[in-house]
């Protein structure tokens, strides 16, 4: 079991729990936490090296690194393993969200030692989401993701965190009971008694009434996950509430799992229903992209401005998903990373700024760009990673979206397809609205003229950020070809496209 | 060596945007401004050796030196970030390199001692990169990535002095603007890649094929090759400030004044000239979208001369001024066509394109030289300069000749090509672009007049005086320049049709322009050289038309009205609240829902044993009779 | 003389009525108690002569008698234990009195 390489992403952060217990003061919480994540990234470049060496070498499974282990026999449960280009790209991005919002966290109080071991523990959910191919290990896994989302914006969150960790925590309850009564629906009408989604993919047979019927149910399930039009509601107030690390893993990688469960189980399962539904949900993300944006336009609060950023951006993900080619589906891939690494950055930033102004409302704050000129610069550049500048993530993941639904010729397609263009305009409205609101003009507050720039530890996380950001968006074809070549003939197949 | 040069000249200047980016804090002024500026120079000699082994040997090839790919779509639908060389981005490498250079070696003298010095030479090696990646694009698509930058570029130098709020809110109406003209520009793409499956320009401007892979396709009335590049030229609209779309490029005038010598008059705004140019032979293909371009142009031009003629900032007179000229450049390509002359229109469009960058650039690092005498945009601050700062006028005054029109100053030249061109599609065309281009010699007048003659201000004790070598070099430079590249045979080397265009004036046509020309001189001497009533009266005899103009004709409320009151008030505001109240009220009504009903029911569960065993007893005895009555 | 089956029921019956009756008015929990008690051997003495009569080659209703008798006698002391606790707070052993746990 053990010889299996993704099973120690699940093993270093159990490792790292037991380091936590052990701990005894702040300096050795903040080394469990960053020599583990610091791990965990090392162990993921690594997988990722590997990776392309062995298909190189002309590997040509589905999955790379399968491992499957007996669990519950009974019901045929396992725990399957096993990564193709996307797995791994989400598996990376974690990673690295992960390494930078413990840097983030380096003064969180009170309970440090706590707040790391639900951050963890959520962790564990989120590298176990991504390596299984078992429904109900996965399900399992994103079990394990959201429930320590509750105590960690329940307990270290700010204004009115029992409300929003509530919320948050029930709507995507209410999400999860959807998805396993449609995992449970595969299951058994998948015809093989298995929950291996590879195995249900390629002999299993569900038929197409129970394929419409199930569709919806998976689809909605991960989709209130990825803030889809009307269920996005969770997604400002837990993120205006929650600490910065986790608003940072949550809008970063846990909505992740939302578009990845989307492709990976919805569709790839499903692919009648989805040809045949298809259009339902493009509506619905469809109206996500520009609503979201509209909504930010008016907001005052930094967080919340970002949360319904973040409704825009991950609907196109979704959206990009339902247009059903390649080429849209590894720009949703790549929007997924481009928005969870730039995500990051914002919602570290604003941490950061909040840190010090203690106030998120852009009206109380001005010109922070002479008194705290890194954070400043650097929310520039996220701002512009976000609005779609070339260079930076952001623009490649979206023109990558556009061409590829562009090519779908249905009306409907094409009428969304302009209606999501138009988002990039009113992407550039918001986000220059805050920056010239929040960081250039005269200062409003002289009180802020006293406030510090940024201390090293916020240095370290933010350009960590900004490099990867920046990479992407300097050199895109290769994340691009490791994302394409995963959507195999195969897949395709399958899809029947 | 082929490639190097041309790898250089791209990379050079992004590599001194990094250094300086992000070492230009630990730099002196001084060494970061010398950085820039020599950063700047070698790229400059690199262009020109380029450009000018392209010219001057056998400049036959077109395929691109270097391409790279950047990013695969599908099949063949890649972008690449290459460089193409042939008469147009040759022609273009040459002018953005020289502006560039002259701008940032008199910003030594302009900025000096400015806080953020280093910042913004990073900010201009960051836009002199983007714009030679936009000239020398191989395909549409890396043409957009660049376009793109340099909005981001010019957002930045707009802002630089972003303290001031009107600096900050010039920026974002800019880069918002823009933006806006860029959707149109990416459906356009969109378009064309969908039937044509090619971003290349080499496959794109092989017109009929394209026609042929359009197949036809229709939308709305209109050949969707007509939509396409109608979409492709609004992003050029955007950019050029072509009316509507015109409203952000005044108020770009926040920038420090170099910036607008280069980006706002030279360079930047010429790019939607030259996306037109670039996709020419294509644009050939559909009637429709030339006339849009004409009409457009001409619109814009007379629009943006009448409005010139009333402001009383220098700087927006010149960016009025400058809209006018690119007006005029746009026309050229919306008439020409290979039946008129061998598309006269194209080559006398890239030959004003050249000249108004020079001398555009001439008249702005005047008007920089002039504030930085007097501290005020505004011509009230200033007359009677002629004393005070001889080069300056001097240099100022072959400007306004030049963009006057006449002989022997190079605007005479581009722009007699171009009037030639619009009477050869249509005499309509060239009476309105003559009429346009005695506007632009009245405006220009009125200019010159106001700051150096007029009556004399009272200057105090700091009395104006010429500014440092690194400013006037560049002017003298200039002007020069503006003095003899009318005399360049221009159309040996920019030409539309395979053969060589060998430029002759037209005697009608350049006699009648010179004429119009004159006349709005002699007028505008007659109003402002001394102080008088006359344009007082002027003013008031126009029935409001003059405080029309003054007022830019009301664009910009129009503007503050859709974006503030329709789209902020009417849609964002609306959707803000439906989604707090509506969806978010479901969510919230379900959760109280939940809540009402356990409430509801909880006094059900009262903890008393006693009344769970009535409650049992009386459900047993029921289900027993139940029971019994069935059996029975 | 052989006594009918149905003599021990009916007195098992009144006492389970008995019971039933006493649990469900008296408010005094000690008295509940004895009712419950009540009930409990009247279900005793079923299994017992139910045993005995109808399955007289098995022992199964015995043992549970037993078992029920033990039971009792455990719950009984429990009961009583927390009756004598509740009464040192409340002074007294009215059941209506004891809410406090309710949520």
């Amino acid at each position: 079991m053990f010889s299996n390489p993704l099973i120690y992403f699940v093993v270093i952060p159990v490792i790292m729990l037991l380091g936590l217990y052990l701990s005894r003061n702040m300096a050795q919480i903040r080394t469990v936490a960053v020599t583990g994540s610091l791990a965990l990234l090392g162990l993921s470049v690594w997988l990722l090296v590997d990776y392309l060496g062995l298909r190189a070498a002309g590997a040509s499974d589905v999955m790379l690194y399968r491992g499957d282990w007996e669990w519950f026999s009974a019901l045929n449960i396992k725990l399957s393993v096993g990564v193709d280009g996307i797995s791994i790209a989400m598996i990376l991005l974690s990673a690295i969200i992960l390494l930078t919002g413990s840097i983030a966290s380096w003064k969180i109080n009170p309970l440090p030692k706590e707040f790391f071991l639900w951050l963890i523990l959520l962790s564990i959910g989120v590298f176990g989401f991504f390596i299984s191919i078992d429904l109900f290990t996965m399900f399992m896994f994103y079990e394990v993701a959201l429930i320590p989302m509750y105590l960690l914006i329940g307990i270290w969150g700010t204004g009115r965190k029992e409300y929003s960790a509530m919320k948050l925590t029930l709507m995507l309850m209410g999400g999860s009971a959807f998805l396993m009564l449609s995992l449970i629906g595969i299951y058994y009408n998948a015809g093989i008694e298995s929950w291996n989604l590879l195995e249900i993919a390629e002999k299993g047979n569900i038929s197409e009434n129970w394929q419409l019927f199930l569709f919806p149910m998976a689809f909605v399930g991960f989709g209130v996950l990825g803030a889809m039009f009307p269920f996005h509601t969770w997604s400002p107030d837990g993120h205006a509430c929650a600490p910065t690390a986790v608003s940072m893993l949550h809008a970063g990688v846990l909505m992740k799992l939302g578009g990845y469960g989307c492709f990976r189980v919805a569709i790839y399962l499903m692919p009648f229903a989805a040809n045949e539904l298809a259009w339902i949900f493009l509506i619905l993300t469809g109206i996500s992209v520009v609503y979201g944006a509209f909504s930010a336009c008016v907001q005052t609060d930094l967080k919340y401005i970002n949360a319904y950023s973040s409704v825009s951006h991950c609907g196109l993900v979704l959206f990009a998903i339902l247009m059903l080619n390649t080429t849209a589906m590894t720009g949703a891939i790549m929007q997924m990373l481009s928005h969870g690494l730039m995500t990051a950055l914002f919602f570290a930033l604003i941490g950061m700024i909040y840190g010090r102004t203690h106030t998120r409302d852009i009206r109380e704050m001005g010109g922070l760009m002479k008194i705290m000129p890194f954070l400043a610069v650097c929310y520039v550049i996220a701002g512009m990673a976000s609005l779609g500048l070339p260079g930076l993530s952001g623009f490649v993941a979206e023109m990558t979206i556009f061409v590829g639904s562009f090519q779908e010729t249905a009306t409907l397609n094409r009428v969304f397809t302009i209606i999501a263009c138009c988002s990039i305009v009113i992407t550039a409205v918001y986000i220059l609205r805050v920056v010239g609101k929040l960081l250039l003009g005269p200062v409003q507050d002289k009180h802020h003229l006293e406030l510090t720039d940024a201390t090293w530890w916020e240095r370290t996380s933010t350009i960590t950020l900004i490099i990867c950001v920046a990479a992407i968006g300097c050199f895109p074809n290769f994340f691009a070809k490791l994302i394409s070549e995963t959507f195999t003939v195969e897949i395709f197949k399958v899809l029947g496209m | 060596m082929e490639q190097l040069f041309p790898i250089l000249i791209l990379c050079l200047p992004l590599l001194g945007f990094l250094v300086l980016g992000l070492l230009g804090p630990k730099m002196s002024h001084k060494l970061a401004g010398w950085t820039g500026v020599i950063n700047m120079g070698i790229t400059m000699v690199l262009a020109y050796t380029v450009a000018l082994t392209f010219f001057l040997g056998e400049s036959t090839i077109t395929e691109p030196i270097f391409n790279y790919k950047w990013l695969e779509f599908y099949d063949k639908l890649v972008i690449s970030i290459g460089f193409l060389l042939d008469p147009i981005s040759a022609l273009l490498l040459i002018v953005i390199t020289t502006i560039s250079f002259f701008v940032h070696l008199y910003s030594i003298g302009y900025m000096h001692g400015e806080k953020g010095f280093q910042r913004y030479y990073a900010f201009l090696q960051l836009f002199t990169f983007s714009m030679l990646g936009l000239v020398v694009a191989t395909n549409i698509f890396q043409m957009y990535i660049f376009w793109e930058l340099v909005g981001a570029s010019s957002y930045l130098l707009i802002g630089f002095y972003y303290t001031r709020p009107s600096a900050v809110s010039a920026s974002k109406k800019a880069f918002i603007v823009t933006r806006f003209a860029d959707l149109g520009f990416l459906l356009g793409i969109l378009i064309l890649s969908y039937f044509t499956g090619t971003f290349n320009f080499t496959d794109l401007n092989n017109g009929n094929l394209v026609a042929t892979q359009f197949g036809g396709a229709t939308f709305m009335g209109c050949s969707l090759l007509t939509w396409a590049l109608v979409l492709v030229f609004m992003g050029g609209m955007g950019k050029s400030a072509m009316l509507p779309l015109h409203i952000w490029l005044p108020d770009a005038m926040e920038g420090p004044t170099p910036v607008s010598a280069l980006i706002h008059a030279a360079t930047m705004v010429v790019a939607g000239v030259y996306l037109v140019a670039r996709l020419f032979p294509l644009y050939l293909m559909e009637e429709a979208a030339l006339m849009i371009i004409t009409v457009v142009g001409a619109i814009t031009a007379l629009y943006a001369a009448i409005v010139a003629c009333t402001q009383v900032d220098i700087k927006r007179v010149l960016a009025f001024s400058t809209i006018s000229q690119i007006a005029f450049m746009m026309v050229s390509l919306g008439v020409a066509r290979p039946e008129h002359h061998e598309a006269l229109g194209y080559m006398a469009s890239m030959f004003h394109l050249f000249t108004h960058a020079l001398f555009k650039a001439l008249l702005f690092l005047g008007a920089g030289a002039l504030i930085h005498a007097v501290h005020s945009n505004d011509y009230t601050a200033m007359g009677g300069l002629r004393k005070y700062m001889p080069i300056t006028h001097i240099t100022f005054l072959i400007g306004c000749l030049a963009i006057a029109g006449i002989p022997p100053f190079s605007g005479f030249f581009s722009k007699d090509e171009i009037l030639a061109a619009c009477y050869a599609n249509s005499p309509f065309w060239g009476v309105w672009m003559s009429v346009v281009a005695g506007l632009t010699a009245f405006y220009m007048f009125r200019l010159y007049y106001r700051i150096f003659w007029w009556n004399e201000p009272d200057y105090g004790h700091h009395k104006p005086h010429e500014s440092g070598w690194v400013m006037t070099l560049p002017l003298i430079l200039l002007a020069a320049a503006s003095c003899v590249v009318g005399f360049i045979p221009f159309g040996e080397y920019v030409h539309f049709m395979p053969e060589p265009y060998h430029i002759h004036i037209d005697p009608v046509v350049a006699v009648s322009s010179v004429l119009i020309a004159v006349i709005a001189i002699a007028l505008a001497t007659v109003m402002y050289r001394k102080e008088n009533s006359l344009p007082d009266k002027f003013a008031k005899a126009s029935c409001g038309l003059w405080k029309a103009a003054y007022n830019r004709f009301y664009w910009d409320e129009l503007y503050m009205f859709i974006t503030h009151k329709i789209i902020f008030n009417g849609v964002c505001r609306p959707i803000a609240w439906f989604d707090r109240h509506i969806i978010d009220g479901t969510m919230d009504g379900l959760a109280w829902v939940a809540q009402r009903l356990s409430i509801t029911i909880r006094p059900l569960q009262s903890g008393s044993v006693q009344a769970y065993v009535y409650v049992y007893l009386i459900g047993a005895l029921l289900l027993g009779t139940i029971t019994a009555v069935c059996i029975l | 003389m052989e006594i009918k089956l149905l003599c021990y029921l009916i007195p098992s019956l009144v006492m389970f009525c008995c019971g039933v009756y006493g649990f469900l008015t008296r408010k005094n929990m000690i008295a509940m108690l004895i009712s419950l008690e009540l009930m409990l051997n009247a279900v005793d003495i079923n299994f017992a002569v139910i045993n005995r009569y109808l399955f007289p080659g098995s022992l199964e209703g015995m043992f549970f008698t037993l078992f029920a008798i033990a039971i009792a006698a455990a719950e009984t002391a429990l009961a009583i234990a927390i009756i004598i606790n509740l009464y040192r707070v409340t002074k007294n052993v009215n059941v209506k009195d004891v809410n406090k746990l309710k949520g």
